[in-house]
């Protein structure tokens, strides 16, 4: 499990010349768009690993253990949504959507199942990449032993833990993101937009539903009673804020 | 003069309300033709009836009467021949006798009574008057010896009231003494009170006949009515969506049979709805499907092109100029997909409005942030107006896409002149305006180009590469929206394309708060000096706006006072003068 949170750490293991950036599972029926993102993924020095089907993505998963997935909503077999929820169940990997549908609901049932973000075909290698290293990002030269405290959380910046009491919370590093966003500056008030671009990396207006359904996911992990939240509170018409340290 | 046709409106209402309850109500109609008709035809034939009655009467009465009258008379005439009256100096004593006689034996029943006349005498027997006597009857009894007989009126010398009656008159010779009138009066108490029975008796029948038949007719209405009824509301709940909904068969008369025709018709419709349901259904599916089939390989050719175009630099000049044509063109290619897909959405009303608070001006803001490289490009510079807040309960994403459409079409046709982007607000509406400076087009291409695919100038090229679907997709989210995109166009005086959204969702817009007409063009004097320059210069721009007033440009007295504005006038006029009688235009 910690394996997947610091995939930034393991670089050593990848041992074939330029992957070094990580290994990313495509998970894609279509051979042409499958070997196009491979291409495109070792010219961007990551490792790419490619599974066709739906009922193979999570053995394909656990064998190779990817830093990233990114995964089609479409498949033969087993769906995209199906797969999501399973790997989530086992891994904080970051998942990664690619949908040919950004308007339907597939979008919000795979972000509910688990999956960081999205990227909507036809889309350019380049937002692409951007995606990936948004969600692999980390950021070592921040040494900071900061030890934030929001809610009756303690955060542990630099070791990427959550606790509560001493018992440890466990986030993806998305909704890890997202809740060290809103502790950083507990007295600003942060629009969907704001956060879309300081955890999603997004520089123009996106989809804001990421933010909504990943506040949820955060919220049933860290709250109390997710239904009256004291963590990450809602500001109604705004957007979203760090609730206060008791 | 406002105030009559309101008046005659509302008594025209106060009768229209009973003839229309006439016209609405079939049993109402059938019941009361069938009233009247029974009416008439029951007067008719108690009239009639009572008439044969009365004749029967009277002429039975007019024949006893007449038998003993001259009965009577023989009797009177055969005492008086035996009586030995000569010499009797007072012949009226005998006659009185005889009057009494006559009288009497008639037995007080009032079957008739007798009056004698002689001279200036007059004997009676019993209450009735003289005076029942008719005059005409004693000038004929005067000249005639035969018994006549004619019908009367019976008046009585006490109070009892007159009755009708028969005088029967004749003369009595008295030898010797001379001649005598005798009168017999019947009177028809007994006749009249047997009609007036009989009479009694019609009116009552003729009633509850007309009462009866009445009702049976309503029996009938209903019988008829209900059925007819049971099949309006089966056509009215199958107009309104139940489709399930049909009418109950019962026997095999016209009323089964139109209830079995209804049913059919009702079947068929649910048939063709749902077959149209279902094509629809299918067309969105393969909407989505195309979506989908496209996009993937769409993705990877995007993905090959971009990777050519990195590296054309190690392309000899033909094959780098084609990689840069793939790449440019497949952004082209993406854009117009994109918009195919959501034309077809429209199409097939799948599409729907994701409705929250917004400021418009935010949008407007970042409609100009993503466009500014755009408009750098192509020399156009973008002037926000926006004084005051524009909230209102929009789709932002579908706002800001008919904005952004707007904006690029802007840029693509302003010819590197200025565009202007207003945006205004009242209690119901929000307006945005985008106006540019540069080609224009015709008044009349004013709804043509929302029309899909539709170039103003076929041969022209296109430099910005939209799709021409832009304006048409705007005009699709606008009309979600309840509101209003029109557009507004002179060749080489630019366009103005103005949006109007209702504050909340569903609201009806009356009015935009911003004019169809650009404003620098009706007011020409506003944007030199805001503010500053008071009312003189609206003064020819009013006076234009009649349409002689620009044909004859002699200044009215009211405006002498300004020659200076008024001179100036017709320097800037010419291209205002036609722009408000063509607004009118345009509005139509």
């Amino acid at each position: 499990m910690s394996t997947d949170q610091n995939p930034a750490h393991e670089t050593g293991r990848a041992g074939e010349g330029r992957a070094d950036k990580g290994r990313v599972l495509v998970v894609d029926d279509d051979a042409a768009l499958a070997e196009m993102l491979s291409l495109v993924l070792r010219n961007e020095g990551f490792d790419p690993i490619w599974c066709a089907h739906g009922d193979k993505a999570l053995d394909t998963y656990r064998d190779a253990r990817p830093d990233l997935v990114l995964l089609d909503l479409m498949l033969p077999g087993k769906d995209g949504v199906a797969i999501c929820r399973e790997i989530r169940a086992e891994s904080l990997v970051p998942i990664v959507m690619l949908t040919a549908k950004s308007d339907t609901i597939d979008v919000v049932a795979g972000l509910e199942a688990g999956a960081d973000d999205y990227v909507a075909k036809p889309f350019k290698a380049k937002e692409l990449i951007a995606r990936i290293k948004t969600r692999l990002r980390r950021s070592p030269e921040e040494v900071d032993q900061e030890m934030l405290r929001i809610g009756d959380l303690v955060i542990n910046v630099d070791g990427h833990t959550v606790k509560r009491n001493g018992s440890p919370i466990q986030l993806t590093p998305l909704e890890f993101d997202l809740l060290l966003a809103l502790a950083r500056r507990p007295w600003q008030v942060f629009s969907r937009e704001v956060l879309l671009e300081q955890v999603w990396g997004y520089r123009h207006a996106a989809d804001t539903r990421l933010v909504n359904v990943h506040v949820q996911r955060l919220r049933s992990k860290i709250e109390r009673d997710p239904e009256h939240p004291e963590i990450v509170v809602t500001v109604r018409g705004i957007g979203y804020k760090a609730g206060e340290p008791t | 003069m406002s105030n009559l046709p309101s008046l005659t409106a509302g008594s025209r209402r106060w009768w229209r309300f009973p003839v229309e309850w006439w016209w609405q109500s079939l049993p109402l109609r059938v019941i009361s033709s069938v009233f009247g008709a029974s009416v008439v035809v029951l007067v008719l034939g108690g009239f009639l009836l009572m008439r044969q009655a009365s004749i029967g009467v009277m002429e039975a009465k007019w024949d006893s009467a007449s038998i003993e009258a001259r009965q009577a008379l023989d009797t009177a005439q055969q005492q008086l021949n035996s009586a030995d009256l000569t010499g009797d100096p007072n012949p009226d004593k005998k006659l009185t006798e005889l009057a009494l006689g006559f009288a009497n034996r008639s037995g007080g029943a009032d079957q008739y009574d007798v009056i004698i006349i002689s001279g200036g005498q007059t004997i009676t027997a019993g209450d009735v008057s003289p005076a029942s006597i008719p005059a005409t009857l004693r000038d004929q009894v005067a000249g005639s010896d035969d018994l006549l007989m004619t019908p009367t009126e019976v008046v009585y010398r006490d109070d009892t009231p007159t009755v009708a009656g028969l005088a029967a008159g004749s003369a009595l010779t008295l030898p010797g003494t001379g001649r005598y009138e005798i009168y017999f009066i019947f009177p028809l108490t007994q006749q009249v009170n047997i009609l007036t029975v009989l009479q009694a008796a019609v009116v009552t029948t003729g009633a509850i006949l007309v009462v009866l038949l009445t009702f049976i007719a309503a029996l009938v209405a209903r019988q008829v009515v209900v059925p007819i009824r049971a099949a309006r509301r089966a056509a009215e709940s199958l107009a309104s969506g139940n489709l399930d909904d049909r009418m109950k068969v019962r026997g095999r008369d016209d009323l089964a049979r139109l209830a079995t025709s209804m049913n059919y018709m009702a079947s068929e419709l649910q048939k063709q709805i749902s077959q149209l349901e279902e094509l629809s259904r299918v067309q969105q599916r393969f909407v989505s499907d195309v979506s989908h089939e496209l996009r993937t390989p769409l993705t990877t050719v995007r993905m090959a092109a971009e990777v050519l175009y990195e590296t054309r630099d190690d392309f000899d000049p033909i094959a780098a100029r084609s990689a840069e044509l793939l790449q440019t063109e497949l952004d082209r290619f993406e854009a117009l997909l994109t918009d195919l897909l959501e034309i077809s959405r429209f199409d097939a009303g799948a599409a729907v409005l994701s409705l929250s608070q917004v400021d418009l001006r935010d949008i407007v803001r970042r409609v100009v942030e993503a466009s500014a490289q755009l408009a750098e490009s192509s020399g156009s510079q973008i002037r926000i107006q926006a004084p005051e807040p524009g909230v209102a309960e929009v789709d932002a994403r579908r706002i800001e896409r008919v904005l952004r459409n707007l904006l690029v079409n802007a840029i693509e046709h302003g010819e590197g002149r200025p565009i202007d982007i207003l945006l205004e607000a009242d209690d119901h509406a929000v307006a945005v305006a985008v106006r540019d400076h540069g080609v224009g087009f015709e008044a009349g291409q004013a709804r043509q180009v929302f029309i899909r695919f539709w170039r103003a100038d076929p041969a022209r090229a296109r430099t910005v590469g939209g799709t021409g679907l832009g304006l048409a997709i705007a005009m699709e989210d606008a009309n979600l929206h309840k509101g209003w995109l029109t557009a507004w166009g002179r060749p080489g005086m630019g366009a103005q394309f103005r949006l109007t959204v209702p504050r909340t969702a569903g609201g009806v817009i009356e009015s935009s708060p911003l004019p169809l007409v650009p404003r620098d063009l009706v007011l020409p004097a506003l944007p030199l000096g805001e503010g500053t320059v008071p009312t003189p210069p609206l003064e020819p721009i009013r006076s234009t706006s009649g349409p002689t007033a620009s044909a004859s440009p002699s200044p009215t007295s009211a405006d002498e006072p300004v020659v200076p504005a008024t001179s100036a006038g017709p320097g800037v006029d010419p291209p205002t003068s036609p722009s408000p009688s063509d607004a009118a235009g345009a509005a139509r």
